[in-house]
C-alpha cells in the first residue's frame, strides 16, 4: 500500500489491481492539483497508450468475472436453495389471488356496490356468485377460500362450505325447464358446442360464453367431453340472465331468437332468496365487505394483522384490544433476546476469560465442558432445565431441604420468563463463549504486564488495557447470540409457559396449526427486517468491522 | 398362419393388460403416525399382520402426523407427495378435506362392511364427519388426578377443576381454547346443550375466559400429550387434562396414584386419510391395506394395545384384554357406560369458524 488513502479496507497485503486504481485517481487528483486546467496535463497514460485508469479498469473487470466464475457454482446454490425459497415463502404475504381466480364473476360484479350502504348486494351480484361458486364447488376449491376469507371474518368457512353442498340444488332447473320445454333441443349438448363456436352467439350471450368456456375447461381437466355430458342449470341460468339483457341480438341462432321473444314471460328464480334459503349470512353486508375487500390480487392484510390491525369493509382499523397479541411479542422477544445476550456476556466472559489463560492442556479439557453440552440434543437439555426448575425439581427440593424456603411457597422458576431465559443462555452460552476466547487468545499477556509495570491497578490494567481488545469477540458474540435468540422457538415454547414465548412461537403455530401462511410469512417479514434493522444500527454504533470470530 | 398367430397373440396381450394394470400394486408404503405408544398400537394391530399376509411389502413408518397438515400442503405445492396414508385428528382431516389436500373416499367401496352384513357407511355411523376421513378410534380428553393429593374426596365434577378452595394446587390445561372454553361455560352455570350458542357470541367469550381467569395463576399450560403425565407423575400438578390413553398408561402401566376424571370428557376421533394425488400404483396398494386395517377386527384388535376405543360399533363387542398386562380394556374405554355419564362431541364445524377468531382473543389473554 502507498501513503495514498484508500477507499476501503484492504484485505490482503499485497497489492491489487484496486490499489493501482486507487493510486492512479489520488494521482491524477494530484497532478490536477498541481497543474490546473494545463492543455498537455491529459489522463495519465498506460504504455501502449490507453488512459492507465481504463486499461486498469479492465484488467480489474476481467479479474472481478474470474472471481465470479469461480464462486458461480455456490452463489447459484445458494440462490436456488436458499434465497428463492425464503423470497417465495415471504412474498405470500401479500399474495391474495385466490379470492379473484376462484370468483372472477363476482369480483367484477362486486365493484360498483358501496359496502358503507349497509345492505346486500343487488341481484346480479348473487347471480355472478352463483355462477362462480356452481365451478368452484365443482373443483373443491370453495372451501379453501372460505378458510382464507375466515382468517377476516369469523363464520366465512362454514357459510362457503354449506353454501357449496347447496349450490348444485338451487331452484334454478325452472330456467332449464322453461328454456327446454320452448325448443327440447336445448338439451343436447352437442346444441351448445355447436352454438358457442359461432362469434355472434357469444358476443350477444357474454355471460353464457364466459360461463361455458369456464364449464369447457372443467371438463377437459376431469377427462370428459362437453358433447357429451348434460347441460348444467347454471349455463341454463346465464342463458336466460343474457338473454333478459341483451335480447339476444346479434345472435347467429334461431333458437336463441326464439328464446329471447319468450323469456319476458317466464317465471323467475331470486337467486339472493336462493343464497339466503342456503345460510342467512348471505344478506348480511359484513361477508360481501369482506370479499370485497380481499378481492384485488395483492393485500396487505396479512401485515396490518400481524402490527394489531385489521383491514375491514370499513377500511384499516386497529384490531379490538382483547386481540392485540403481535407487538406486544415483538417487544417481548427484543426485551428477552436482549436480555440472554447480557447473561451470556456475563457468563462467558469470566469463563472466556479463564480458557484464554490457562496452559493449553487444562484449556483444552475446559473446552470440551463448554463443547459437549453443545453436542448434546436441544430437547434433552431444555427438558434437564424442566427437571431443575419445576417446582418440584431439583433446586426446588435442595432449597427446601436446606430450609431456605418453605415447602408451600416453592420459588416457580419455570413456565415464565425466567425459564426461557435461564435455559436459553446456557444453550446459546458456547456461541458467545467460543469467539471471546478466539479473541483473546490473540490478547498479548505482555500488556497487561506492560500496564500494571506503568503502575496501573489490577482493575485499570484490565478496564484500560485487557477489555478494549477484548471488545470484538463481544460484539461477535452478541451478534450471534442475539439473532440465534430471536428467532429460537422449540426451547420457549417448552419452558416459555404464557410469559415466557416468542414471536417465533406464533410463527410456527400459523406454519403447522392455523395454516396461515400469508400471516406466518408476514410476521417473518417483520422478524426479518427487525435483525436487519438491528443490525445496521450496530454496524452505526459500534462498526462491524470491529467483530472478530478470531 | 404366423400372421394369425400373431394377431391372437395381440388380442390376447391387449385383453391382458388393462387387467395386469389394475392389478399393480406399490410394494412400498410410507404411513404417517403419532409415534410412541399410540404408533405401536397401529403396527402391532394393522401392519404386522398385513405384512405377515404380504412378505413382499414394506412398510416405512414416519412419526409426523403433528405437523401432517402443514407438510402435506408443502409436499402438494412440491407436487411430490411421498406419504400414502396419514394419521390425523378429525379436524385436521376436515381442513385437509376443505383444502382439496386429501382424497375423497367412498365408504362402501373402500371399507370392509361389518361381519353381520352391515354396510361399512352404517358401521362407523356419524363418525364419518368428513368425505375424506376414514376413523379408527374415539379417544377423550379428559382429566386425571394425584389421589394422594386431593384429600378423602376425590373430584367427581369437571367444575371441580375450578374449584381452588377444595383442590388447592396446580392444573395443567393445553393451550389451546379448544375444550378449555367448553368446560368454563359449563361450570359458570351454561346448559350443556346451549354452550356453543354462548361461546359463539363475543360475551359468551368473555364470559368462558373470565372464568378461566379464576384459576389462571394456578394453570400449566401443556402443548404436548406427554407433559400432563409427566406433570402428574412429578407431583407438579393436583389434575390435568390430556388423552386418555396417555392417563391410562400412567396409572396402569407406571402404577402412579392418578385415577380419572371422566365427566365431561370431550370425545374426538382419530383416523386416517389418504393424500390426494397418488400415482394409481401405490393408490391400490394403500385401498388394498386400508380395506385390510379398518376391518371390524382389525379396530378391535386395536384396543388391546391401547385403550382408545375402535370406532366401529361391530368392534366393541370384541375388545378383549390387554396385551401385556392381562386386564379387560372395555372399562377403561372412554365409550363404555360407566365412563361416558356426561360427554361432549368435539364440534368441528363450530371450531372450523371459530378457531382463528377465539384463538387470537385465547392467546392475548394468555399472554397479558
Amino acid at each position: 500500500m502507498s501513503d495514498l488513502k484508500s477507499t476501503g479496507p484492504q484485505t490482503a497485503d499485497a497489492p491489487t489491481p484496486e490499489d493501482a486504481l486507487h493510486e492512479a485517481a489520488a494521482y491524477a487528483a494530484r497532478e490536477q492539483v498541481h497543474a490546473p486546467g494545463g492543455p498537455a496535463d491529459g489522463p495519465v497514460l498506460a504504455a501502449d497508450g490507453t488512459p492507465l485508469k481504463r486499461s486498469l479498469n479492465r484488467a480489474l473487470r476481467r479479474q472481478k468475472m474470474r472471481a465470479l466464475a469461480l464462486i458461480a457454482p455456490l452463489l447459484i446454490f445458494v440462490l436456488l436453495t436458499f434465497i428463492a425459497p425464503i423470497a417465495d415463502m415471504l412474498f405470500r404475504s401479500v399474495e391474495n389471488q385466490i379470492v379473484s381466480e376462484t370468483l372472477p364473476e363476482t369480483v367484477v360484479a362486486l365493484a360498483d356496490w358501496d359496502s358503507e350502504a349497509g345492505a346486500p348486494p343487488a341481484e346480479p351480484v348473487f347471480a355472478a356468485l352463483y355462477v362462480d361458486l356452481f365451478f368452484a364447488e365443482a373443483q373443491k376449491l370453495h372451501t379453501r377460500l372460505g378458510t382464507r376469507l375466515n382468517y377476516e371474518k369469523t363464520g366465512v368457512s362454514s357459510l362457503f362450505r354449506k353454501t357449496g353442498r347447496r349450490v348444485g340444488r338451487f331452484d334454478t332447473d325452472t330456467y332449464t325447464d322453461q328454456i327446454t320445454a320452448l325448443d327440447p333441443g336445448w338439451a343436447e349438448p352437442a346444441t351448445w358446442v355447436a352454438m358457442m363456436q359461432n362469434n355472434g352467439n357469444r358476443a350477444a350471450l357474454p355471460l353464457t360464453a364466459r360461463a361455458w368456456d369456464r364449464w369447457t375447461a372443467y371438463l377437459a381437466s376431469e377427462g370428459d367431453d362437453p358433447a357429451k355430458e348434460d347441460i348444467e342449470d347454471v349455463l341454463f341460468t346465464t342463458l336466460y340472465l343474457d338473454l333478459v339483457a341483451t335480447g339476444g341480438s346479434g345472435a347467429a341462432d334461431a333458437r336463441i331468437a326464439q328464446a329471447a321473444a319468450a323469456v319476458g314471460g317466464f317465471e323467475t328464480v331470486t337467486l339472493s332468496e336462493q343464497f339466503a334459503a342456503a345460510d342467512k349470512d348471505w344478506l348480511d353486508p359484513e361477508v360481501w365487505g369482506t370479499i370485497k375487500a380481499f378481492a384485488p390480487n395483492y393485500t396487505a392484510g396479512y401485515f396490518l394483522n400481524s402490527v394489531d390491525m385489521q383491514k375491514t369493509p370499513h377500511g384499516i382499523e386497529a384490531r379490538p384490544e382483547n386481540q392485540q397479541i403481535y407487538m406486544m411479542l415483538f417487544k417481548r422477544t427484543i426485551f428477552m433476546s436482549i436480555m440472554i445476550t447480557l447473561s451470556c456476556i456475563l457468563l462467558g466472559y469470566p469463563v472466556a476469560w479463564i480458557l484464554a489463560n490457562l496452559p493449553t492442556r487444562t484449556a483444552n479439557l475446559l473446552m470440551i465442558l463448554v463443547l459437549l453440552p453443545f453436542w448434546t440434543s436441544l430437547l434433552v437439555r431444555t427438558s434437564a432445565w424442566k427437571v431443575m426448575l419445576q417446582q418440584q425439581g431439583v433446586i426446588n427440593d435442595t432449597l427446601v431441604w436446606l430450609g431456605i424456603v418453605a415447602d408451600d411457597s416453592r420459588l416457580v422458576m419455570i413456565n415464565n420468563q425466567f425459564g426461557t431465559i435461564v435455559a436459553m443462555t446456557h444453550i446459546l452460552l458456547p456461541f458467545m463463549i467460543l469467539p471471546l476466547y478466539s479473541v483473546m487468545q490473540t490478547i498479548q499477556p505482555t500488556y497487561l504486564r506492560a500496564a500494571k509495570s506503568l503502575g496501573a491497578t489490577n482493575w485499570t490494567a484490565f478496564w484500560r488495557v485487557y477489555f478494549p481488545q477484548s471488545v470484538p469477540g463481544i460484539g461477535a458474540g452478541s451478534i450471534l447470540v442475539f439473532i440465534l435468540s430471536i428467532g429460537y422457538y422449540i426451547t420457549p415454547e417448552i419452558v416459555g409457559g404464557t410469559t415466557g414465548t416468542f414471536i417465533s412461537n406464533r410463527i410456527a403455530y400459523h406454519i403447522s396449526s392455523s395454516l396461515n401462511w400469508g400471516l406466518a410469512a408476514a410476521l417473518g417479514s417483520i422478524l426479518l427486517a427487525v435483525v436487519m434493522l438491528l443490525y445496521w444500527v450496530y454496524d452505526k454504533i459500534v462498526g462491524i468491522d470491529n467483530v472478530k470470530l478470531g | 398362419m404366423k400372421t394369425k398367430f400373431i394377431a391372437a397373440l395381440a388380442a390376447s396381450t391387449a385383453l391382458l393388460a388393462p387387467m395386469a394394470m389394475a392389478e399393480e400394486m406399490a410394494n412400498d408404503m410410507t404411513l404417517v403416525s403419532w409415534g410412541g405408544a399410540y404408533q405401536k398400537s397401529q403396527v402391532n394391530a394393522y401392519s404386522a399382520p398385513y405384512m405377515e399376509m404380504h412378505p413382499d411389502v414394506k412398510v416405512v413408518w414416519d412419526e409426523s402426523s403433528n405437523e401432517a397438515v402443514a407438510k402435506l400442503r408443502a409436499m402438494n405445492e412440491a407436487g411430490n407427495v411421498t406419504w400414502d396414508l396419514v394419521d390425523v385428528v378429525a379436524a385436521d382431516a376436515i381442513r385437509l378435506c376443505d383444502e382439496g389436500l386429501a382424497m375423497e373416499i367412498d365408504p362402501d367401496k373402500d371399507l370392509a362392511a361389518a361381519p353381520d352384513g352391515t354396510s361399512a357407511a352404517d358401521d362407523f355411523g356419524d363418525l364419518l364427519v368428513s368425505d375424506c376421513f376414514i376413523p379408527q378410534i374415539v379417544y377423550s380428553t379428559t382429566f386425571g388426578y394425584r389421589t394422594d393429593l386431593v384429600g378423602d374426596t376425590p373430584p367427581d365434577d369437571i367444575c371441580d377443576v375450578f374449584d381452588l378452595e377444595a383442590y388447592p394446587g396446580k392444573r395443567a390445561l393445553e393451550k389451546r381454547p379448544i375444550n378449555n372454553m367448553e368446560w368454563a361455560l359449563l361450570c359458570d352455570g351454561v346448559a350443556k346443550d346451549e354452550v356453543y350458542d354462548v361461546l359463539a357470541t363475543p360475551e359468551g367469550q368473555e364470559k368462558a375466559l373470565a372464568k378461566l381467569g379464576t384459576i389462571k395463576d394456578n394453570v400449566i399450560w401443556w402443548s404436548a400429550g406427554a407433559d400432563t403425565p409427566q406433570l402428574l407423575a412429578d407431583g407438579e400438578v393436583v389434575m390435568g387434562s390430556t388423552y386418555n390413553g396417555r392417563l391410562f398408561s400412567v396409572i396402569e402401566e407406571q402404577k402412579q396414584p392418578v385415577a380419572m376424571l371422566w365427566d365431561a370428557q370431550v370425545f374426538d376421533l382419530d383416523g386416517w386419510i389418504i393424500p390426494a394425488g397418488l400415482p394409481a400404483d401405490r393408490l391400490a396398494r394403500v385401498k388394498d391395506f386400508l380395506m385390510f386395517a379398518t376391518d371390524t377386527q382389525r379396530l378391535a384388535d386395536q384396543a388391546k394395545y391401547i385403550s382408545y376405543g375402535p370406532a366401529r360399533a361391530s368392534s366393541a363387542p370384541l375388545v378383549g384384554q390387554h396385551a401385556d398386562l392381562g386386564i379387560e380394556m372395555a372399562p377403561h374405554m372412554p365409550t363404555d357406560p360407566n365412563n361416558a355419564k356426561n360427554t361432549f362431541l368435539y364440534n368441528y364445524e363450530f371450531w372450523a369458524d371459530y378457531r382463528d377468531d377465539i384463538d387470537a382473543k385465547f392467546q392475548a389473554w394468555l399472554a397479558k
